[in-house]
């Protein structure tokens, strides 16, 4: 109790109790079964707040097994702090390998990307999502937006994207951009940008939690998702019209890293591992060291 | 060049390293006591028990003082503490009737069998800073007499002998758990008690006081309001009958509202609960004015349409550590959905420019 | 089986043996038809290893539990009750139903979840003489073109996916052996 390092010794593999984990697990075989409907689950105090990955901590305890390796991004960067402080955890709850590269991870916990690598059938991404449901800032009601799931009526999403459209000539949702899964449920993304919305018909499963919003949900490998959008305004993927200035990718979600007090600035790869790995295999950007 | 920062978990670890040290504060000044706080910060043990749904005062005392007195913070640490722990079982539920008191006092009759008893209370203390205290308390003796042993029966019972005052149904199913179950809508009475008892005080303070501000205003008298000890008994298998397995604080208030009738109720007074660990008397009151205005659907009044009376806003926000959880979070990074933000802006600008350009031509 | 019966066959190490048998259930049900192994249980006959497996790692006192045809016999009774402590219950209740395909009939009486909450219904461990990838051709959520598992009643498993986001999902078991047919899954025969 009075030790910190103690204290984790005491805890069940993945720090989780087994009753827990079965509820978990119960909800995540529901979530694959009725790909994009968010399945209320018990969600439990995690040690860490609300809002900071709690959700997707518990799908996470409740996948892993002792041979995993593990890999946790936010912004995709393994080296932030929130996915620094996860990682740890894991590596102490469940003695887990942890592991900054992609390719070699088999469970990868996200918190707003997806990595630029396609991933594969051996691997499972774990998303950290804040308001599970689409609706939810047309509607604040839960008992309004369940039935509109229920009825199948997601006209009101539609008004609100078109109004976008009429007021700037475009839609307006960035990211957290709306989908619809396999023709049936609307579905959050998570507020990754746009960008990724196209990778997540992808060969892994992914595994969404919600720890304060007490939801699960999941899609099963190259389920068909779907950006909303308007025949005459066709969904758009965007982002940073540059290319890396430290590997030179063209193809990647764009960091800018303000430089100095004069407008500097630079466009960096938000994937650091995609990053590094190009640069390790000769690639180089504008501001690179090579080229410096 | 650039080099992106690294360290992030250098930096994690030596800001916890002064946060230990900020929370000791100066090593002159004697450290604090898990003693000192169960005893002398009791009414902030006792918050940290009610709103962390735990009933163990030395690890409230040990959570207030890890969490350098941030009672949030404290909470925090005990509801992460509490649902590592085994259940065993379910305890038999308590008889309020039967509290040993230490305060029960009526607003609504002068005198009733038990008697007005005002126990330690902060009521008519004048707020005046006690000098005194900042040198040495001292050790104040308050004058002693016997315990009572006359039973001291619940107020609202003598108006239900008339027939006065709502009957409460016992369907006699065991209550959903919110703490194992996800909270749902619509809640029926018994969860929304328990996100009450459990919720934010400040919170639950604020809607209780915009209903008596007129939001719903459903005009409460508190009937009774009793703060001791009741035994705790659970029902052991192997021996078939219920022991004592020992006694918790509580702080409960019943009160009174006036009703006029609707279409299936005769005029009769209706009743609003509190039932909070520890004595916790603002809150339990605040509880029970909370708790009469999210039952208007039930009992046939109309929807004002005022915040307390809407019982998804009250439940979905009365928890401070789903709040602060989620508030707080905004200061982790947000790099990439500010870019995509950025580059919409961006965009959006660009077009509106070369649109306005395009008419003045 | 003796008392003594009812003690053993159940997880050695629970939390990891549950582990890896859910990551196999999991992968089952993303992909649909996909044939995993699955570990670590020896329940008493006639339950298979898999469907074992299956019990001891989802059902608990919070399930209930559905044992239809042989599958309800005293010695797995115990066994259930020793190692899960799930309550039993009549198919209408049941969050799992254990049983080979013509003991689970009629199927109609299985909770199939409500509109909304289609994630209220059963999820049914067919046990089968074999599993094989070959026979009713699957397609859905899960299946990248096509998949193939020889179910035991393709027309009543397409009808069942007809009611999607309702229907109940289904696990078949078969030795250490496990595949699943959620009701996302489009099902044709031949």
């Amino acid at each position: 109790m009075t030790a910190e390092h103690g204290q984790m010794t005491e805890y069940n593999f993945a720090y989780l109790d087994e009753q827990t984990k079965r509820m978990i697990r119960r909800a995540i075989l529901k979530g694959l079964a009725i790909p994009g409907y968010q399945v209320p689950f018990a969600s439990r105090e995690m040690p860490m707040p609300y809002g900071w990955g709690t959700g997707g901590v518990q799908v996470s305890a409740a996948t892993l097994t002792p041979e995993d390796r593990f890999k946790v991004i936010d912004q995709g960067a393994d080296d932030t702090t929130n996915a620094v402080s996860i990682r740890k955890f894991f590596e102490r709850t469940a003695g887990v390998e942890t592991t900054e590269e992609t390719a070699q991870a088999t469970v990868i916990q996200t918190r707003h990307r997806i990595p630029e690598m396609p991933l594969t059938e051996d691997q499972i991404l774990v998303y950290q999502v804040p308001i599970p449901e689409p609706l939810r800032f047309l509607e604040p009601r839960e008992t309004e937006t369940r039935k509109m799931h229920s009825l199948e009526e997601y006209g009101l999403m539609h008004v609100k994207l078109y109004e976008d459209i009429a007021r700037h000539g475009a839609i307006a949702t960035s990211y957290a951009y709306p989908v619809k899964v396999a023709g049936r449920y609307v579905m959050d993304p998570s507020p990754i940008p746009k960008f990724d919305n196209p990778k997540m018909e992808m060969a892994a499963i992914q595994l969404f939690g919600a720890g304060r919003e007490q939801r699960i949900y999941a899609l099963p490998p190259w389920t068909p998702v779907v950006s909303l959008d308007f025949e005459d305004y066709p969904f758009e993927p965007s982002k940073a019209d540059h290319p890396c200035d430290l590997c030179g990718a063209e193809d990647s979600y764009l960091d800018e890293v303000i430089l100095d007090d004069a407008g500097g600035r630079m466009f960096v790869c938000s994937d650091t591992d995609y990053c590094r790995s190009r640069r390790e295999a000769g690639h180089a950007g504008r501001l690179s060291e090579e080229a410096a | 060049m650039y080099v992106a920062v690294k360290g992030g978990e250098r930096a994690i670890e030596n800001a916890h390293a002064w946060l230990a040290e900020e929370r000791r504060g100066d090593p002159g000044v004697a450290e604090l006591s898990l003693g000192q706080i169960r005893e002398q910060l009791s009414l902030a043990v006792n918050r940290v028990m009610a709103e962390g749904s735990l009933y163990d005062p030395d690890l409230a005392a040990l959570a207030i003082k890890q969490a350098r007195g941030d009672l949030i913070e404290a909470i925090f640490l005990i509801r992460a503490y509490r649902t590592t722990l085994p259940r065993f079982g379910a305890t038999e539920p308590l008889d309020t009737g039967e509290m040993a008191c230490d305060r029960r006092i009526s607003a609504t009759f002068k005198d009733a069998p038990g008697g007005q008893v005002l126990g330690p209370t902060f009521d008519y203390t004048h707020r005046l800073l006690d000098f005194k205290l900042a040198a040495e308390g001292g050790e104040p003796n308050a004058p002693q007499a016997e315990p009572r042993e006359a039973p001291m029966p619940h107020i609202t019972g003598f108006l239900q002998g008339e027939g006065l005052i709502q009957q409460e149904a016992d369907s006699g199913a065991a209550p959903r758990d919110l703490t194992r179950e996800p909270l749902e809508f619509p809640a029926d009475r018994p969860l929304r008690l328990q996100s009450l008892t459990r919720g934010d005080e400040g919170f639950i303070l604020g809607m209780a006081y915009s209903t008596q501000r007129g939001y719903a205003r459903n005009h409460a008298f508190v009937g009774e309001l009793r703060i001791g000890t009741c035994a705790v008994e659970m029902e052991i298998p192997e021996l078939g009958f219920a022991i004592e397995i020992g006694e918790v604080e509580l702080t409960e208030c019943e009160t009174v509202n006036q009703f006029t009738g609707s279409k299936t109720e005769p005029p009769q007074f209706t009743r609003g609960y509190g039932l909070v660990f520890g004595q916790s008397e603002r809150k339990s009151i605040a509880m029970a004015l909370v708790d009469r205005a999210l039952r208007w659907k039930e009992l046939g009044e109309d929807d004002t349409g005022a915040p307390a009376q809407d019982e998804e806003f009250v439940l979905s926000h009365s928890d401070n550590i789903q709040a602060t959880g989620f508030l707080e979070h905004i200061k982790l990074p947000h790099y990439v959905d500010f870019q995509s933000e950025l580059e919409l802006v961006r965009k959006l600008r660009r077009e509106a420019q070369v649109s306005h350009r395009e008419a003045a031509e | 089986m003796t008392q003594a019966g009812h003690f053993s066959g159940g997880f050695g190490v629970p939390p990891i043996d549950a582990a890896h048998a859910f990551r196999a259930a999991m992968t089952a049900m993303a992909r649909p038809g996909e044939i995993r192994q699955i570990a670590g249980a020896t329940p008493p006959a006639p339950l298979s290893a898999a469907a074992g497996a299956l019990i001891l790692t989802l059902c608990d006192a919070d399930t209930v539990l559905h044992l239809a045809g042989d599958a309800d016999c005293a010695a797995v009774r115990g066994w259930v009750a020793f190692h899960t402590g799930a309550p039993l219950g009549q198919a209408a209740e049941a969050d799992f139903a254990l049983g080979t395909w013509e003991a689970l009939q009629p199927l109609d009486r299985f909770r199939i979840g409500t509109p909304d909450y289609p994630d209220r219904s059963a999820t049914l461990i067919v046990e089968r003489i074999a599993l094989e990838a070959r026979g009713a051709t699957l397609r859905g959520p899960g299946i990248r073109e096509t998949a193939r598992l020889n179910l035991p009643d393709p027309a009543v498993l397409a009808r069942n996916a007809t009611r999607f986001p309702l229907g109940f999902d289904c696990f078949f078991t078969c030795g250490d052996r496990v595949a699943a047919l959620p009701r996302s899954t489009h099902v044709s025969e031949g």
